[in-house]
């Protein structure tokens, strides 16, 4: 049970086999084992949850269920949750119970889903490894010496070792993708607008977007059914139709034309990565796709872009952290200033203050032009390139990742070096693309390689299919972690 | 050495509608702290703000009153600055890009004769949320903070630095001030800060066309007070110029009770604002259609009806400017002289003085005047044939105003007997018997004591019981003092 899928569970549930209250106190007993070693949760409320599960079964006995009704999904600890601990992995945020819930918060209790618990995450979604969080580091149930990625670590944590069957992550600059490449689960970033960002803590506003993780592609389009949508509260929300995200997964791919953009493959991509890459679009040929090759020759540019734009609003979204009306607030000041100053030096870990310093910087007289125009010009360029190969080609592939999971450790001291892991995702949040990764095999370490989907604008159902396809000839999506640590 | 004063004003109107700028959150002035806050105006973890239309239809409405162009799109900017008033920790507002861009209005200036009209130039009306309240005299030792006002909308108006002196500034903020509540997109409210003016006031020799440096004279929240720091400003400025010295640009406050202005933070203190696009607002597009539908909707311009007042009816421009101060007075003077066409000094008189008089002292709005434009042409017709004198009339309009006779100003003066008397022969008896009466007079007046003519109108007045044609009687009484 603990590796079906959504339509599995849904099945079990629907035929009375099991009920939600039952469903959820099994994942929740497998938190309470594996969540002391690997941190996938800042907050678990099994009353909270179970209460939940038991609004479930009423739904479900009544004939009102939807495709996740009593299906229990960890929410990333970035979404604003009614009555729930909602700390963004911050100190900041350590007291603060949401008094409301977000946008997509509201979607999944609408749904009848249960929220089995808030997860870990870099301090305000700022990392890739997730050893920022105030919460301490979560540890890759593959390896629990290897980082699990971030900042939605927590999330490809617990779908990865199966302490929920699926969650939600946010994406500013890889942030679903590289967790779920080095976490060996599949996980999208959706066009920008498609999800909700109200009640979704702000790290860089035109950069966040919500999205599902999960085992496979399948239940990544159940996912997304319920959290994309217009919201009249978010102003760069879209306007659209409803769709199902699931309605071409069967479609064969005969004629799918891939693109490779040429620049991802000459320098930077580890040998176990790159060998796991080129097996994937072997599949893909097998399946009748065409390979053809693409140039993004700006996508170079995007870390320094991303490092100037998203600090810049950063710097912007934070400052509401004042310690003035909610949030830490020093314990001792003599005055407003020192207020300020002490609450934040405390309530904010060293990357978020980096980002926090880079983004006053970038913004500030005299440095504007030369830095956040500049920025925002480059950050045209990368969209028309995007534009100029998706003349050419369906979809993109490539590494989610340029390696493995590196161990613990290994970067928290390098900050650049941290931020090139997510030099082949950063480009599609700047062009406000749709970005996936799927498993693709085993690197090194038997540690788990990603393929990186880039779609055009809502070709979401079209990356899904493309993902469902090549998960029915491929296996490693159920591949579980065989040496997870209770 | 001669001065020349510059200034230019900032002038923060609050719109009327009533949710915020970018909340559902109610606007109404007065409620218990933060009553009025919800979600987004506390700035929690995750709110968005949305716009509010009213407001940008209200900007619309002011740009076209005004000749201005409307920018589409116009973009939101994030002020970024800490307070602890400012939820957010940046104001969201308009830095490039306004959504009015430009225009024009229209002042009375000059006195005395010389009574003409100037034209201020408007650089630009941008929209911004205001930010909460801070109080700090209430609780001991600490702030409280009220965030009701916080996410207010506001349409800052500023100028060109194209007026010269305080009266100037204080007829411009007047005018504005007029043409926000013709256009009914702000209350006008002072008192609860819905108009508040910052001015920018600098001086420079005369006949220079260099500026000089300016300082910034903030929330100036009454007309008085507006003109009182100008005036004290430029004479410190002057001072300090003809000193030797050289003036500091900074922000300063106007203290009423001292009557003074002083260094509130100089421009080395300014902070920067790190101005960028909000990245949670979209561009905001006007389309044509809109602007079209908007320009539809607008009343007559105080502005255009100034003009007709001038030329149709040949009353100054100041008259012109009180008439137009408000809609309402402009309906009650244009209802008025609709019945007495040949009239129109005379019902312009009449409002500005008596009728505006008396509403000013009870507090009463035009629009709660007791005395009907109808009922007021019935009284001003009766001076104008002459049945009553203008002094009678006042007491006639005091039995109208108290609703005597249900306002009629003819059945007030027949039942009062007030019918001036404009019968020669009943007038000249009259002058008779009081010349026969006041010989001493009669004797003082014709030996060069101008003061004892004065002596026998009033006689004759009193006679009459102020009834007698004043004219008539100074013209015959003179006759028959040469005869």
């Amino acid at each position: 049970m603990l590796n079906s899928s959504l339509k599995q569970l849904s099945a079990l549930l629907a035929t009375k086999k099991i009920s939600s209250v039952e469903l959820t106190g099994e994942f929740l007993k497998r938190v309470q084992a594996l969540n002391p070693n690997y941190n996938a949760f800042i907050t678990v409320d099994e009353n909270m949850s179970l209460a939940q599960a038991q609004a479930a079964d009423a739904m479900l006995a009544s004939g009102q269920a939807h495709p996740l009704t009593g299906i229990p999904i960890a929410q990333k600890d970035i979404f604003c949750t009614k009555g729930w601990l909602t700390t963004c992995g911050s100190k900041m945020l350590s007291n603060f119970v949401s008094p409301y819930d977000a946008g997509v918060i509201e979607r999944f209790n609408a749904a009848g889903a249960v929220n089995i618990g808030k997860t870990n995450m870099d301090e305000f979604a700022m990392g890739s490894s997730n050893e920022t969080s105030f919460y301490g580091p979560v540890k890759n149930p593959w390896d629990i010496t290897a980082v699990p990625g971030g900042s939605s670590g927590g999330s490809a944590c617990a779908v990865a070792a199966r302490m929920a069957p699926a969650a939600t992550g946010t994406d500013t600059g890889g942030s679903i993708r590289q967790p779920a490449a080095l976490c060996g689960i599949s996980g999208i970033k959706p066009t920008y607008g498609l999800v909700s960002r109200y009640g979704m803590i702000a790290f860089a506003s035109s950069l966040d977007q919500g999205g599902p993780m999960a085992k496979s592609a399948e239940d990544l389009a159940l996912m997304l059914n319920v959290m994309a949508g217009f919201d009249t509260r978010d102003s760069t929300s879209l306007q659209r139709a409803p769709e199902d995200y699931a309605r071409d997964l069967a479609r064969p791919l005969q004629g799918l034309r891939i693109g490779l953009p040429k620049e991802y493959f000459v320098e930077g991509m580890s040998a176990d990565v790159a060998r796991a890459v080129e097996a994937a679009i072997g599949e893909y040929r097998k399946l009748g796709a065409e390979i053809v090759e693409v140039s993004l020759p700006n996508t170079k540019l995007s870390i320094p872009v991303y490092y100037v734009l998203a600090p810049a609003e950063a710097s912007s979204n934070l400052s509401r952290f004042d310690g003035v009306r909610y949030g830490h607030r020093a314990p001792e000041y003599v005055d407003l200033n020192d207020m300020y100053q002490k609450s934040r030096a405390q309530g904010f870990g060293a990357e978020v203050k980096r980002r926090i310093l880079i983004g006053t910087y970038v913004l500030s007289h005299g440095y504007y032009d030369a830095y956040y125009i500049q920025a925002q010009k480059l950050r045209r360029l990368i969209a028309q390139d995007f534009a100029a190969a998706f003349a050419q080609c369906d979809i993109i592939m490539g590494p989610t990742t340029p390696t493995v999971a590196f161990a613990l450790g290994e970067k928290s001291s390098n900050p650049v070096q941290m931020y090139l892991s997510d030099t082949y995702t950063i480009a599609t949040n700047l062009a406000g693309l749709p970005g996936m990764s799927i498993p693709a095999g085993f690197g090194d370490n038997n540690r788990p390689v990603g393929l990186h989907l880039i779609g055009n604008y809502f070709a979401e159902a079209q990356m899904l299919n493309v993902a469902y396809q090549y998960q029915q000839v491929t296996d490693w999506h159920i591949r579980m972690p065989d040496k997870l640590i209770a | 050495m001669q001065w020349e004063i510059v200034i230019g004003l900032e002038v923060h109107t609050q719109l009327s509608t009533r949710s915020k700028i970018f909340s559902g959150a109610a606007t109404a002035f007065g409620a218990a702290p933060n009553s009025q806050a919800c979600a987004v105006d506390i700035a929690l973890p995750g709110v968005l703000p949305v716009l509010n239309h009213g407001a940008v239809e209200r900007a619309i409405r002011f740009g076209l009153a005004v000749g201005a162009k409307i920018n589409s799109p116009s973009i939101f900017a994030r002020k970024n600055y800490f307070y602890p008033d400012l939820p957010k920790g940046y104001q969201i507002s308009q830095y490039e890009l306004p959504v009015v861009d430009g225009g024009n209005v229209k002042i009375p200036v000059g006195g005395d004769g010389n009574e003409h009209e100037k034209t201020i130039r408007l650089t630009r009306a941008h929209l911004e949320e205001d930010a909460g309240k801070s109080l700090h005299e209430d609780f001991h030792g600490m702030t409280g903070i009220d965030l009701n006002r916080a996410g207010t909308p506001l349409l800052e108006i500023v100028s060109e630095p194209d007026m010269r002196s305080s009266a100037e500034a204080v007829a411009f903020a007047k005018t504005l001030h007029s043409l926000v509540r013709w256009i009914d997109i702000c209350d006008g409210n002072m008192q609860e800060g819905s108009f508040r003016c910052d001015a920018n006031v600098s001086v420079r020799p005369h006949g220079s066309d260099k500026l000089g440096t300016r300082c910034e004279i903030k929330n100036l929240n009454s007309f008085r007070f507006l003109e009182k720091a100008i005036d004290y400003e430029a004479r410190r400025q002057m001072e300090i110029l003809e000193d030797g010295g050289t003036i500091r640009q900074e922000t300063r406050l106007y203290d009423s009770d001292k009557d003074e202005t002083r260094t509130m933070r100089s421009k080395e203190d300014a902070q920067d604002y790190r101005y960028f696009p909000d990245p949670d607002l979209l561009p905001l597009e006007i389309s044509a259609d809109w602007i079209n539908r908007v320009r539809a909707m607008l009343p007559e311009l105080p502005e255009a009806k100034r003009s007709s007042y001038m030329a149709e009816h040949g009353l100054s421009a100041y008259d012109a400017g009180v008439l137009t101060a408000t809609r309402e007075m402009a309906g009650y003077f244009e209802s008025t002289v609709k019945l007495l066409p040949a009239q129109a000094k005379l019902c312009a008189n009449w409002i500005m003085g008596e009728v505006s008089g008396r509403l000013h002292k009870e507090a009463l709005d035009i629009a709660q005047c007791p005395v009907s434009p109808a009922q007021l042409a019935g009284l001003l017709l009766s001076i104008s044939d002459g049945t009553v004198s203008g002094k009678t009339a006042k007491d006639v309009f005091d039995a109208m105003w108290r609703g005597e006779c249900d306002g009629n100003a003819d059945i007030i003066i027949e039942t009062k007997g007030l019918k001036q008397i404009s019968d020669a022969g009943e007038i000249e008896q009259l002058i008779d018997g009081i010349l026969a009466a006041n010989p001493q007079q009669v004797a003082d007046y014709r030996n060069g004591k101008e003061k004892a003519f004065n002596s026998l109108v009033g006689q004759a007045m009193k006679a009459t019981k102020g009834k007698a044609n004043p004219a008539q009687v100074n013209e015959l009484l003179k006759k028959k003092l040469i005869e």
